[in-house]
Protein backbone atom coordinates (compact mmCIF):
# COMPACT_ATOMS: atom_id res chain seq x y z
CA UNK A 1 0.00 0.00 0.00
CA UNK A 2 1.78 3.02 -1.08
CA UNK A 3 1.35 6.51 0.23
CA UNK A 4 1.01 9.25 -2.38
CA UNK A 5 1.53 12.89 -1.27
CA UNK A 6 0.95 15.78 -4.06
CA UNK A 7 1.70 19.34 -3.14
CA UNK A 8 0.15 19.25 0.32
CA UNK A 9 0.22 22.42 2.02
CA UNK A 10 -1.33 22.42 5.14
CA UNK A 11 -2.02 25.92 7.73
CA UNK A 12 -2.69 25.71 11.30
CA UNK A 13 -5.80 27.50 12.59
CA UNK A 14 -3.41 30.22 13.98
CA UNK A 15 -2.21 31.22 10.27
CA UNK A 16 1.24 29.58 10.55
CA UNK A 17 1.89 28.13 7.20
CA UNK A 18 3.57 24.42 8.37
CA UNK A 19 3.73 22.73 5.31
CA UNK A 20 4.56 24.24 1.92
CA UNK A 21 4.58 21.91 -0.79
CA UNK A 22 5.62 18.80 -0.20
CA UNK A 23 5.13 16.03 -2.74
CA UNK A 24 6.21 12.63 -1.69
CA UNK A 25 5.66 8.64 -2.70
CA UNK A 26 6.51 6.10 -0.06
CA UNK A 27 6.44 3.05 -1.02
CA UNK A 28 4.78 -0.30 0.31
CA UNK A 29 7.54 -2.06 2.57
CA UNK A 30 10.06 1.25 2.89
CA UNK A 31 11.67 2.23 5.79
CA UNK A 32 11.75 5.30 5.69
CA UNK A 33 13.55 7.75 8.36
CA UNK A 34 12.39 11.71 8.73
CA UNK A 35 14.97 14.26 9.54
CA UNK A 36 14.90 17.92 10.06
CA UNK A 37 15.42 21.21 12.52
CA UNK A 38 12.96 21.20 15.17
CA UNK A 39 9.42 23.05 13.83
CA UNK A 40 10.34 21.84 10.23
CA UNK A 41 7.54 20.49 9.45
CA UNK A 42 8.29 16.47 10.13
CA UNK A 43 5.17 15.86 12.85
CA UNK A 44 2.79 17.81 11.15
CA UNK A 45 3.41 16.05 7.59
CA UNK A 46 2.99 12.05 9.45
CA UNK A 47 0.15 13.35 10.94
CA UNK A 48 -1.52 13.44 7.62
CA UNK A 49 -1.04 10.18 7.10
CA UNK A 50 -3.63 8.78 9.30
CA UNK A 51 -5.94 11.81 8.93
CA UNK A 52 -5.25 13.94 12.04
CA UNK A 53 -4.56 16.91 10.36
CA UNK A 54 -6.69 17.26 6.49
CA UNK A 55 -4.13 19.13 3.90
CA UNK A 56 -5.22 22.92 3.41
CA UNK A 57 -4.31 22.36 -0.38
CA UNK A 58 -2.79 19.02 -2.21
CA UNK A 59 -3.74 15.69 -1.11
CA UNK A 60 -2.35 12.48 0.58
CA UNK A 61 -3.35 8.92 -0.21
CA UNK A 62 -3.35 5.58 1.47
CA UNK A 63 -3.33 3.10 -0.86
CA UNK A 64 -6.79 4.29 -2.76
CA UNK A 65 -7.75 6.30 0.07
CA UNK A 66 -7.84 9.99 0.00
CA UNK A 67 -7.49 11.17 3.59
CA UNK A 68 -10.03 13.80 3.45
CA UNK A 69 -12.63 10.96 2.52
CA UNK A 70 -11.92 8.82 5.34
CA UNK A 71 -12.27 9.46 8.99
CA UNK A 72 -9.40 8.82 11.38
CA UNK A 73 -11.35 5.57 13.15
CA UNK A 74 -11.42 4.53 9.41
CA UNK A 75 -7.89 5.38 8.55
CA UNK A 76 -6.56 3.41 11.74
CA UNK A 77 -7.02 0.09 10.05
CA UNK A 78 -4.21 1.19 7.77
CA UNK A 79 -1.83 3.54 9.65
CA UNK A 80 -0.95 3.04 13.32
CA UNK A 81 0.31 6.59 14.47
CA UNK A 82 2.93 6.36 17.79
CA UNK A 83 2.71 9.94 19.10
CA UNK A 84 6.00 12.31 19.93
CA UNK A 85 4.76 12.71 23.20
CA UNK A 86 2.98 9.36 24.94
CA UNK A 87 0.73 11.31 27.32
CA UNK A 88 -1.30 12.81 24.49
CA UNK A 89 -2.06 9.28 23.38
CA UNK A 90 -2.57 6.53 26.15
CA UNK A 91 -5.85 6.97 27.97
CA UNK A 92 -6.59 3.20 29.35
CA UNK A 93 -5.67 2.44 33.27
CA UNK A 94 -3.42 -0.09 33.06
CA UNK A 95 -1.01 -1.07 30.26
CA UNK A 96 -2.92 -4.46 29.45
CA UNK A 97 -6.11 -2.29 28.21
CA UNK A 98 -4.21 0.24 26.75
CA UNK A 99 -2.28 -1.92 24.33
CA UNK A 100 -5.64 -4.06 23.48
CA UNK A 101 -7.82 -1.52 22.53
CA UNK A 102 -6.65 -0.82 19.20
CA UNK A 103 -6.48 -4.28 17.60
CA UNK A 104 -10.32 -4.76 19.36
CA UNK A 105 -11.18 -1.54 17.87
CA UNK A 106 -10.50 -3.16 14.21
CA UNK A 107 -12.82 -6.18 14.92
CA UNK A 108 -10.20 -9.02 14.61
CA UNK A 109 -10.93 -12.36 15.99
CA UNK A 110 -10.22 -12.94 19.79
CA UNK A 111 -7.40 -15.26 19.03
CA UNK A 112 -5.76 -12.85 16.73
CA UNK A 113 -5.73 -9.86 19.36
CA UNK A 114 -4.37 -12.24 22.15
CA UNK A 115 -1.50 -13.10 19.83
CA UNK A 116 -1.15 -9.48 18.51
CA UNK A 117 -1.12 -8.15 22.10
CA UNK A 118 1.56 -10.83 23.17
CA UNK A 119 3.75 -10.05 20.62
CA UNK A 120 3.49 -6.32 20.85
CA UNK A 121 4.51 -6.76 24.43
CA UNK A 122 7.54 -8.90 23.84
CA UNK A 123 9.15 -7.09 21.53
CA UNK A 124 8.45 -4.09 24.03
CA UNK A 125 9.51 -6.17 27.08
CA UNK A 126 6.36 -5.12 28.82
CA UNK A 127 5.08 -8.46 29.49
CA UNK A 128 5.91 -7.91 33.46
CA UNK A 129 4.17 -4.75 33.42
CA UNK A 130 0.60 -5.11 32.08
CA UNK A 131 -1.50 -4.45 35.29
CA UNK A 132 0.62 -1.28 35.60
CA UNK A 133 -1.19 2.15 35.60
CA UNK A 134 0.67 3.68 32.35
CA UNK A 135 1.36 7.00 34.85
CA UNK A 136 3.29 5.21 37.32
CA UNK A 137 5.92 4.24 34.58
CA UNK A 138 8.56 6.82 33.93
CA UNK A 139 8.26 8.72 30.40
CA UNK A 140 10.46 6.70 28.23
CA UNK A 141 8.34 3.20 29.35
CA UNK A 142 5.21 5.14 28.38
CA UNK A 143 6.55 5.47 25.12
CA UNK A 144 7.04 2.14 25.01
CA UNK A 145 3.37 1.10 25.71
CA UNK A 146 2.42 3.89 23.18
CA UNK A 147 4.81 1.42 20.77
CA UNK A 148 3.07 -1.46 21.70
CA UNK A 149 -0.42 -0.39 21.28
CA UNK A 150 0.05 0.88 17.81
CA UNK A 151 2.00 -2.23 16.67
CA UNK A 152 -0.54 -4.29 18.21
CA UNK A 153 -2.79 -2.79 15.46
CA UNK A 154 -0.98 -5.02 13.06
CA UNK A 155 -1.48 -2.03 10.39
CA UNK A 156 0.24 -2.39 7.27
CA UNK A 157 1.76 1.19 7.25
CA UNK A 158 3.17 2.03 10.62
CA UNK A 159 5.22 5.98 11.92
CA UNK A 160 7.48 6.42 15.01
CA UNK A 161 7.23 9.88 15.90
CA UNK A 162 10.55 10.20 17.70
CA UNK A 163 10.78 6.69 18.90
CA UNK A 164 14.45 6.85 20.99
CA UNK A 165 13.95 10.02 22.64
CA UNK A 166 15.38 9.80 26.31
CA UNK A 167 15.47 5.99 25.58
CA UNK A 168 18.46 4.16 27.24
CA UNK A 169 21.02 1.98 25.40
CA UNK A 170 18.70 -1.38 25.66
CA UNK A 171 15.76 0.82 24.42
CA UNK A 172 16.92 1.88 21.68
CA UNK A 173 17.92 -1.95 20.58
CA UNK A 174 14.75 -3.01 21.47
CA UNK A 175 13.00 -0.26 19.00
CA UNK A 176 15.43 -0.85 16.21
CA UNK A 177 14.58 -4.64 16.91
CA UNK A 178 10.97 -4.05 16.47
CA UNK A 179 11.77 -1.87 13.33
CA UNK A 180 13.43 -4.76 11.83
CA UNK A 181 10.61 -6.91 12.76
CA UNK A 182 7.77 -5.03 11.35
CA UNK A 183 10.40 -5.00 7.77
CA UNK A 184 10.33 -8.65 7.92
CA UNK A 185 6.77 -8.60 8.14
CA UNK A 186 6.88 -6.49 4.75
CA UNK A 187 5.67 -3.29 6.80
CA UNK A 188 5.90 0.06 5.78
CA UNK A 189 7.97 2.08 8.76
CA UNK A 190 8.34 5.88 8.96
CA UNK A 191 9.85 6.88 11.75
CA UNK A 192 11.31 10.65 12.66
CA UNK A 193 14.01 10.66 14.31
CA UNK A 194 17.21 13.60 15.91
CA UNK A 195 19.28 10.49 16.17
CA UNK A 196 21.52 10.21 13.19
CA UNK A 197 23.14 7.47 14.10
CA UNK A 198 20.25 5.23 14.88
CA UNK A 199 18.79 6.28 11.46
CA UNK A 200 21.71 5.04 9.43
CA UNK A 201 21.90 2.14 11.25
CA UNK A 202 18.23 1.14 10.70
CA UNK A 203 16.92 2.99 7.46
CA UNK A 204 17.49 2.77 3.95
CA UNK A 205 15.86 6.08 2.89
CA UNK A 206 16.08 9.02 4.64
CA UNK A 207 13.54 12.47 3.78
CA UNK A 208 15.40 16.01 5.06
CA UNK A 209 12.35 17.85 5.42
CA UNK A 210 13.46 21.95 5.90
CA UNK A 211 11.36 25.07 6.67
CA UNK A 212 7.98 22.88 5.27
CA UNK A 213 9.81 21.83 2.31
CA UNK A 214 11.78 18.70 1.29
CA UNK A 215 15.16 19.54 1.13
CA UNK A 216 16.85 16.43 0.26
CA UNK A 217 15.07 12.53 -0.34
CA UNK A 218 17.26 9.46 -1.52
CA UNK A 219 19.08 6.91 -0.20
CA UNK A 220 20.59 6.74 3.57
CA UNK A 221 24.52 6.98 2.29
CA UNK A 222 23.11 10.18 -0.38
CA UNK A 223 21.35 12.06 2.21
CA UNK A 224 23.69 11.98 4.91
CA UNK A 225 26.51 11.94 2.89
CA UNK A 226 25.79 15.85 2.28
CA UNK A 227 26.96 17.57 5.36
CA UNK A 228 26.56 21.42 3.70
CA UNK A 229 22.78 20.87 2.45
CA UNK A 230 21.88 19.13 6.03
CA UNK A 231 23.03 21.60 7.64
CA UNK A 232 20.66 24.16 6.33
CA UNK A 233 18.06 21.78 8.56
CA UNK A 234 19.95 21.26 11.72
CA UNK A 235 21.39 17.96 10.79
CA UNK A 236 24.60 16.32 11.45
CA UNK A 237 26.33 13.36 9.36
CA UNK A 238 26.36 10.60 11.39
CA UNK A 239 29.80 10.34 13.90
CA UNK A 240 31.26 7.71 11.75
CA UNK A 241 30.63 9.30 8.09
CA UNK A 242 32.11 12.84 9.87
CA UNK A 243 35.30 10.46 10.83
CA UNK A 244 35.29 8.86 7.42
CA UNK A 245 35.49 12.73 5.89
CA UNK A 246 38.06 13.47 8.34
CA UNK A 247 40.35 10.44 7.08
CA UNK A 248 39.51 12.03 3.53
CA UNK A 249 38.06 8.12 2.70
CA UNK A 250 37.11 8.21 -1.00
CA UNK A 251 33.44 6.47 -0.24
CA UNK A 252 31.10 7.93 2.03
CA UNK A 253 30.78 5.64 5.24
CA UNK A 254 27.52 5.36 7.25
CA UNK A 255 28.36 2.28 9.72
CA UNK A 256 30.69 0.40 11.62
CA UNK A 257 31.11 -2.08 8.68
CA UNK A 258 31.55 0.24 5.94
CA UNK A 259 34.35 1.99 7.79
CA UNK A 260 36.06 -0.92 8.74
CA UNK A 261 36.16 -2.06 5.63
CA UNK A 262 37.71 1.23 4.22
CA UNK A 263 40.00 2.15 6.10
CA UNK A 264 41.84 -1.69 5.93
CA UNK B 1 34.37 24.79 50.17
CA UNK B 2 31.94 22.84 47.26
CA UNK B 3 28.90 24.55 46.02
CA UNK B 4 26.69 21.19 46.64
CA UNK B 5 28.17 18.66 49.21
CA UNK B 6 25.72 15.32 49.30
CA UNK B 7 26.66 13.13 52.23
CA UNK B 8 24.82 9.55 52.58
CA UNK B 9 22.10 10.89 50.89
CA UNK B 10 19.31 7.41 49.99
CA UNK B 11 16.42 8.25 49.21
CA UNK B 12 12.64 6.07 48.92
CA UNK B 13 9.58 7.25 47.33
CA UNK B 14 6.00 7.06 49.18
CA UNK B 15 4.84 2.99 48.74
CA UNK B 16 7.36 1.44 46.70
CA UNK B 17 10.21 -0.88 48.41
CA UNK B 18 13.61 -0.25 46.58
CA UNK B 19 15.02 3.30 46.94
CA UNK B 20 15.58 5.22 43.79
CA UNK B 21 19.14 6.77 45.67
CA UNK B 22 21.36 4.55 47.17
CA UNK B 23 24.23 6.17 49.56
CA UNK B 24 24.71 9.06 47.08
CA UNK B 25 27.86 10.73 48.08
CA UNK B 26 28.70 13.94 45.92
CA UNK B 27 31.04 17.25 46.04
CA UNK B 28 30.40 19.78 42.68
CA UNK B 29 33.06 22.83 42.81
CA UNK B 30 31.47 26.15 41.51
CA UNK B 31 31.71 26.06 37.90
CA UNK B 32 31.51 22.46 37.52
CA UNK B 33 30.13 20.76 34.06
CA UNK B 34 28.76 17.17 35.60
CA UNK B 35 27.02 14.77 33.04
CA UNK B 36 24.58 12.48 34.91
CA UNK B 37 24.47 8.83 32.75
CA UNK B 38 22.50 5.74 33.35
CA UNK B 39 19.58 3.53 32.19
CA UNK B 40 15.68 4.28 32.24
CA UNK B 41 14.92 3.43 35.91
CA UNK B 42 18.56 4.62 37.05
CA UNK B 43 17.82 7.33 39.56
CA UNK B 44 18.94 10.12 37.37
CA UNK B 45 15.79 12.37 37.59
CA UNK B 46 15.54 11.80 41.25
CA UNK B 47 19.11 12.86 41.82
CA UNK B 48 17.84 15.96 39.50
CA UNK B 49 14.75 16.31 42.17
CA UNK B 50 16.99 16.16 45.23
CA UNK B 51 19.54 18.70 44.21
CA UNK B 52 16.59 20.90 43.16
CA UNK B 53 14.43 20.62 46.17
CA UNK B 54 11.37 18.25 45.23
CA UNK B 55 13.09 15.29 47.35
CA UNK B 56 12.13 15.56 49.86
CA UNK B 57 9.58 18.95 49.52
CA UNK B 58 7.29 17.86 46.64
CA UNK B 59 7.75 13.82 47.16
CA UNK B 60 7.13 12.60 50.21
CA UNK B 61 8.92 9.48 51.07
CA UNK B 62 12.19 8.27 53.39
CA UNK B 63 14.79 10.57 53.33
CA UNK B 64 18.45 9.91 55.08
CA UNK B 65 22.01 11.71 54.65
CA UNK B 66 22.14 15.69 53.52
CA UNK B 67 22.27 17.74 50.49
CA UNK B 68 23.57 21.29 51.28
CA UNK B 69 23.94 23.76 48.42
CA UNK B 70 26.24 26.58 49.11
CA UNK B 71 26.41 25.67 52.59
CA UNK B 72 22.64 25.37 53.42
CA UNK B 73 20.97 21.86 53.95
CA UNK B 74 17.77 21.34 51.90
CA UNK B 75 16.55 19.76 55.22
CA UNK B 76 16.48 23.12 56.94
CA UNK B 77 15.59 24.87 53.78
CA UNK B 78 11.59 25.79 52.75
CA UNK B 79 11.20 24.90 48.92
CA UNK B 80 10.73 28.32 48.38
CA UNK B 81 14.11 29.14 49.07
CA UNK B 82 15.49 26.65 47.98
CA UNK B 83 14.12 27.78 44.12
CA UNK B 84 16.49 30.98 44.49
CA UNK B 85 19.91 29.18 44.41
CA UNK B 86 18.95 26.10 42.39
CA UNK B 87 16.61 25.76 38.88
CA UNK B 88 14.99 22.93 36.96
CA UNK B 89 14.41 21.50 33.73
CA UNK B 90 11.97 18.77 33.80
CA UNK B 91 12.70 15.71 31.46
CA UNK B 92 9.15 16.27 30.24
CA UNK B 93 8.84 20.04 28.97
CA UNK B 94 5.13 19.48 28.63
CA UNK B 95 5.03 19.69 32.30
CA UNK B 96 6.94 22.84 32.71
CA UNK B 97 5.02 25.41 31.01
CA UNK B 98 3.11 27.61 33.56
CA UNK B 99 -0.53 27.68 31.93
CA UNK B 100 -0.51 31.27 32.74
CA UNK B 101 0.32 33.16 29.69
CA UNK B 102 -0.09 33.85 26.29
CA UNK B 103 3.16 34.20 24.63
CA UNK B 104 6.66 32.97 24.65
CA UNK B 105 8.01 35.79 25.76
CA UNK B 106 5.66 36.41 28.96
CA UNK B 107 5.98 32.42 29.36
CA UNK B 108 9.63 32.77 29.87
CA UNK B 109 9.65 36.51 31.72
CA UNK B 110 6.89 34.89 34.13
CA UNK B 111 9.48 34.03 36.91
CA UNK B 112 11.70 36.93 36.88
CA UNK B 113 8.55 38.71 37.02
CA UNK B 114 7.37 36.97 40.14
CA UNK B 115 10.87 37.43 41.43
CA UNK B 116 10.04 40.92 41.47
CA UNK B 117 12.85 42.15 38.39
CA UNK B 118 12.57 45.54 36.88
CA UNK B 119 10.84 45.59 33.68
CA UNK B 120 13.62 47.04 31.88
CA UNK B 121 16.05 44.43 33.30
CA UNK B 122 13.20 41.64 32.30
CA UNK B 123 12.85 42.41 28.85
CA UNK B 124 16.55 42.69 27.88
CA UNK B 125 17.17 39.61 30.32
CA UNK B 126 14.46 37.53 28.37
CA UNK B 127 15.89 38.87 25.20
CA UNK B 128 19.62 37.60 25.49
CA UNK B 129 18.14 34.43 27.32
CA UNK B 130 15.91 33.60 24.10
CA UNK B 131 19.11 34.42 21.75
CA UNK B 132 21.31 32.06 23.55
CA UNK B 133 18.73 28.75 23.01
CA UNK B 134 17.71 30.45 19.33
CA UNK B 135 13.94 31.08 19.68
CA UNK B 136 13.72 35.01 19.60
CA UNK B 137 11.33 34.17 16.57
CA UNK B 138 9.18 32.34 18.59
CA UNK B 139 8.44 35.44 21.27
CA UNK B 140 5.06 35.92 20.41
CA UNK B 141 4.25 32.94 19.55
CA UNK B 142 1.64 30.95 21.81
CA UNK B 143 3.40 28.32 24.18
CA UNK B 144 0.96 25.84 23.09
CA UNK B 145 1.10 25.77 19.58
CA UNK B 146 5.15 24.67 19.64
CA UNK B 147 6.63 21.75 17.75
CA UNK B 148 7.86 19.52 20.62
CA UNK B 149 11.51 20.74 20.02
CA UNK B 150 10.64 24.47 20.18
CA UNK B 151 8.93 23.63 23.52
CA UNK B 152 11.56 21.91 25.16
CA UNK B 153 13.26 24.79 24.27
CA UNK B 154 11.10 27.56 25.90
CA UNK B 155 11.49 25.49 28.84
CA UNK B 156 15.10 25.39 29.13
CA UNK B 157 15.41 28.95 28.57
CA UNK B 158 12.45 29.55 31.57
CA UNK B 159 15.24 28.41 33.66
CA UNK B 160 18.57 29.80 32.20
CA UNK B 161 16.78 33.44 32.15
CA UNK B 162 16.37 32.99 36.22
CA UNK B 163 20.54 32.59 36.28
CA UNK B 164 20.39 30.11 39.24
CA UNK B 165 23.90 29.09 40.84
CA UNK B 166 23.27 25.89 40.24
CA UNK B 167 21.42 24.50 36.94
CA UNK B 168 19.96 21.18 36.69
CA UNK B 169 18.83 20.41 33.82
CA UNK B 170 17.34 16.71 33.16
CA UNK B 171 17.44 15.46 29.57
CA UNK B 172 17.12 19.55 28.65
CA UNK B 173 18.31 17.47 24.63
CA UNK B 174 16.44 15.16 23.60
CA UNK B 175 13.96 16.44 21.38
CA UNK B 176 16.01 18.82 19.55
CA UNK B 177 17.70 18.49 16.27
CA UNK B 178 21.42 17.65 15.65
CA UNK B 179 22.69 20.71 15.32
CA UNK B 180 20.55 22.48 18.16
CA UNK B 181 21.86 19.94 20.33
CA UNK B 182 25.20 20.76 20.09
CA UNK B 183 24.88 24.33 20.45
CA UNK B 184 22.89 23.86 23.24
CA UNK B 185 25.83 22.13 25.04
CA UNK B 186 28.18 24.95 23.66
CA UNK B 187 25.94 27.62 25.61
CA UNK B 188 25.77 25.80 28.86
CA UNK B 189 29.43 25.19 28.68
CA UNK B 190 30.33 28.97 27.98
CA UNK B 191 27.53 29.72 31.49
CA UNK B 192 30.11 27.14 33.36
CA UNK B 193 33.00 29.20 32.36
CA UNK B 194 31.31 32.29 33.77
CA UNK B 195 30.69 30.72 36.77
CA UNK B 196 27.34 28.60 36.43
CA UNK B 197 27.28 25.20 38.30
CA UNK B 198 25.22 22.63 35.77
CA UNK B 199 23.99 19.48 36.36
CA UNK B 200 23.11 17.83 33.07
CA UNK B 201 21.67 14.65 32.76
CA UNK B 202 22.19 13.47 28.93
CA UNK B 203 22.30 10.58 27.05
CA UNK B 204 24.63 12.26 23.96
CA UNK B 205 27.84 10.84 24.76
CA UNK B 206 29.54 12.42 22.32
CA UNK B 207 28.19 16.04 23.55
CA UNK B 208 28.93 14.98 27.05
CA UNK B 209 32.54 13.97 25.82
CA UNK B 210 33.29 17.40 24.16
CA UNK B 211 31.83 19.85 27.11
CA UNK B 212 31.60 18.16 30.20
CA UNK B 213 34.30 18.42 32.86
CA UNK B 214 33.29 15.56 34.88
CA UNK B 215 30.40 12.28 34.10
CA UNK B 216 28.40 10.13 36.86
CA UNK B 217 27.26 7.08 35.91
CA UNK B 218 24.61 5.85 38.12
CA UNK B 219 22.92 2.95 38.11
CA UNK B 220 19.56 1.24 40.32
CA UNK B 221 20.34 4.61 42.24
CA UNK B 222 24.28 4.63 42.93
CA UNK B 223 27.15 6.21 41.40
CA UNK B 224 28.75 3.28 39.36
CA UNK B 225 31.71 5.58 38.77
CA UNK B 226 32.87 8.67 38.13
CA UNK B 227 35.88 10.78 36.58
CA UNK B 228 36.67 12.77 33.12
CA UNK B 229 34.41 11.84 30.50
CA UNK B 230 37.81 10.67 28.07
CA UNK B 231 37.73 8.00 31.06
CA UNK B 232 34.61 7.04 32.20
CA UNK B 233 33.06 6.99 28.75
CA UNK B 234 35.69 4.48 27.40
CA UNK B 235 35.60 2.57 30.44
CA UNK B 236 35.24 -1.44 30.12
CA UNK B 237 32.91 -0.87 33.69
CA UNK B 238 30.02 1.14 31.01
CA UNK B 239 29.82 -1.59 28.12
CA UNK B 240 29.93 -4.53 31.04
CA UNK B 241 26.98 -2.37 32.50
CA UNK B 242 25.00 -1.70 28.99
CA UNK B 243 25.66 1.77 28.96
CA UNK B 244 25.69 3.32 25.07
CA UNK B 245 29.02 4.73 24.45
CA UNK B 246 30.30 6.37 21.15
CA UNK B 247 30.50 5.41 17.54
CA UNK B 248 34.19 6.45 17.45
CA UNK B 249 34.72 4.38 20.74
CA UNK B 250 32.97 1.21 19.51
CA UNK B 251 34.29 1.41 16.34
CA UNK B 252 37.98 2.13 18.01
CA UNK B 253 37.35 -1.25 20.39
CA UNK B 254 36.45 -3.44 17.43
CA UNK B 255 39.58 -1.90 15.24
CA UNK B 256 41.49 -3.09 18.54
CA UNK B 257 40.92 -6.07 17.73
CA UNK B 258 41.56 -6.36 13.92
CA UNK B 259 45.06 -4.60 14.68
CA UNK B 260 43.65 -1.33 13.04
CA UNK B 261 43.90 0.73 16.07
CA UNK B 262 46.96 0.98 17.51
CA UNK B 263 46.86 3.09 20.91
CA UNK B 264 46.21 2.33 24.41
CA UNK B 265 43.50 4.81 24.98
CA UNK B 266 40.26 4.57 23.48
CA UNK B 267 38.64 7.20 21.63
CA UNK B 268 35.40 9.59 22.69
CA UNK B 269 35.44 12.33 20.46
CA UNK B 270 36.26 12.75 16.72
CA UNK B 271 38.87 14.41 16.93
CA UNK B 272 40.90 11.81 19.64
CA UNK B 273 39.34 9.24 16.67
CA UNK B 274 40.85 10.97 13.75
CA UNK B 275 44.40 11.24 15.35
CA UNK B 276 44.35 7.82 16.43
CA UNK B 277 43.22 6.36 13.41
CA UNK B 278 45.53 8.79 11.01
CA UNK B 279 48.09 7.80 12.83
CA UNK B 280 47.97 4.22 11.85
CA UNK B 281 48.14 5.28 8.14
N1 LIG C 1 -1.03 23.07 17.07
C1 LIG C 1 -0.30 23.97 16.41
N2 LIG C 1 -0.78 25.19 16.13
C2 LIG C 1 -0.05 26.11 15.45
N3 LIG C 1 1.21 25.90 14.99
C3 LIG C 1 1.74 24.69 15.26
C4 LIG C 1 1.04 23.66 15.96
N4 LIG C 1 1.84 22.58 16.06
C5 LIG C 1 3.00 22.91 15.44
N5 LIG C 1 2.94 24.18 14.95
C6 LIG C 1 4.00 24.88 14.20
O1 LIG C 1 4.15 24.26 12.93
C7 LIG C 1 5.53 24.16 12.56
C8 LIG C 1 5.88 22.69 12.33
O2 LIG C 1 5.72 21.97 13.56
P1 LIG C 1 5.96 20.41 13.69
O3 LIG C 1 5.42 20.01 15.03
O4 LIG C 1 5.43 19.73 12.51
O5 LIG C 1 7.56 20.38 13.68
P2 LIG C 1 8.56 19.15 13.81
O6 LIG C 1 9.37 19.11 12.57
O7 LIG C 1 7.83 17.92 14.19
O8 LIG C 1 9.52 19.67 14.99
P3 LIG C 1 10.17 18.89 16.26
O9 LIG C 1 11.44 18.28 15.77
O10 LIG C 1 10.49 20.01 17.21
O11 LIG C 1 9.16 17.92 16.79
C9 LIG C 1 6.31 24.83 13.70
O12 LIG C 1 6.58 26.16 13.36
C10 LIG C 1 5.36 24.76 14.88
O13 LIG C 1 5.59 25.81 15.79
N1 LIG D 1 7.10 9.53 41.59
C1 LIG D 1 7.59 8.28 41.80
N2 LIG D 1 7.01 7.43 42.66
C2 LIG D 1 7.54 6.20 42.88
N3 LIG D 1 8.64 5.72 42.29
C3 LIG D 1 9.27 6.52 41.40
C4 LIG D 1 8.79 7.84 41.10
N4 LIG D 1 9.61 8.40 40.19
C5 LIG D 1 10.56 7.47 39.92
N5 LIG D 1 10.37 6.34 40.65
C6 LIG D 1 11.22 5.15 40.66
O1 LIG D 1 12.52 5.51 41.10
C7 LIG D 1 13.52 4.86 40.32
C8 LIG D 1 14.42 5.89 39.64
O2 LIG D 1 13.63 6.59 38.67
P1 LIG D 1 14.12 7.87 37.89
O3 LIG D 1 14.82 8.77 38.85
O4 LIG D 1 12.95 8.44 37.17
O5 LIG D 1 15.16 7.24 36.88
P2 LIG D 1 15.79 7.81 35.53
O6 LIG D 1 15.56 9.29 35.50
O7 LIG D 1 17.23 7.46 35.66
O8 LIG D 1 15.13 7.09 34.40
C9 LIG D 1 12.79 3.94 39.36
O9 LIG D 1 12.72 2.66 39.94
C10 LIG D 1 11.42 4.58 39.26
O10 LIG D 1 10.43 3.62 38.95
MG1 LIG E 1 7.75 16.76 15.93
MG1 LIG F 1 14.54 10.46 34.06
Amino acid sequence: MNININNLHFTYPTGLEALKGVSLTINAGEQVAIVGQNGAGKTTLVRHFNGLLKPTSGSVTIGDWDTTKYSVAKLASRVGYVFQNPDEQLFSRDVLTEVEFGPKNLGYTKEKIDELVKQALVWTELTDKTETNPYDLSPTWRKMVALASIIAMDTPIVIFDEPTTGQDFANVSRIANVIAELKKQGKTVITITHDIDFCAENFERVIALSNGQVLLDGTTREVLGQEEILAQTYVDPPQLTRLGKLLNLKETVINQQEFLKAIK
Amino acid sequence: MALVNIQNLTYKYPLTKTPALQNINLQIEQGEFISVIGANGAGKSTLCYALAGFVPHFFKGEISGEIEVDGVASSKSTLDEWVVNVGLAFQNPFNQISGAKYTVFEEIAFGLENAGVPREQMQSRVEEAMKLTGISNLADRSPYSLSGGQQQRVALTSILVMQPKLLVLDEPTSQMDPIGTREVFSVIHNLTQSGMTVVMVEHKVEWIAHFATRVIALKDGSILTEGKPGDVLTSDVLTKNGFGVSRYTSVAREAKKQGLWKKEKLPVTLFEAAEGFNRNA
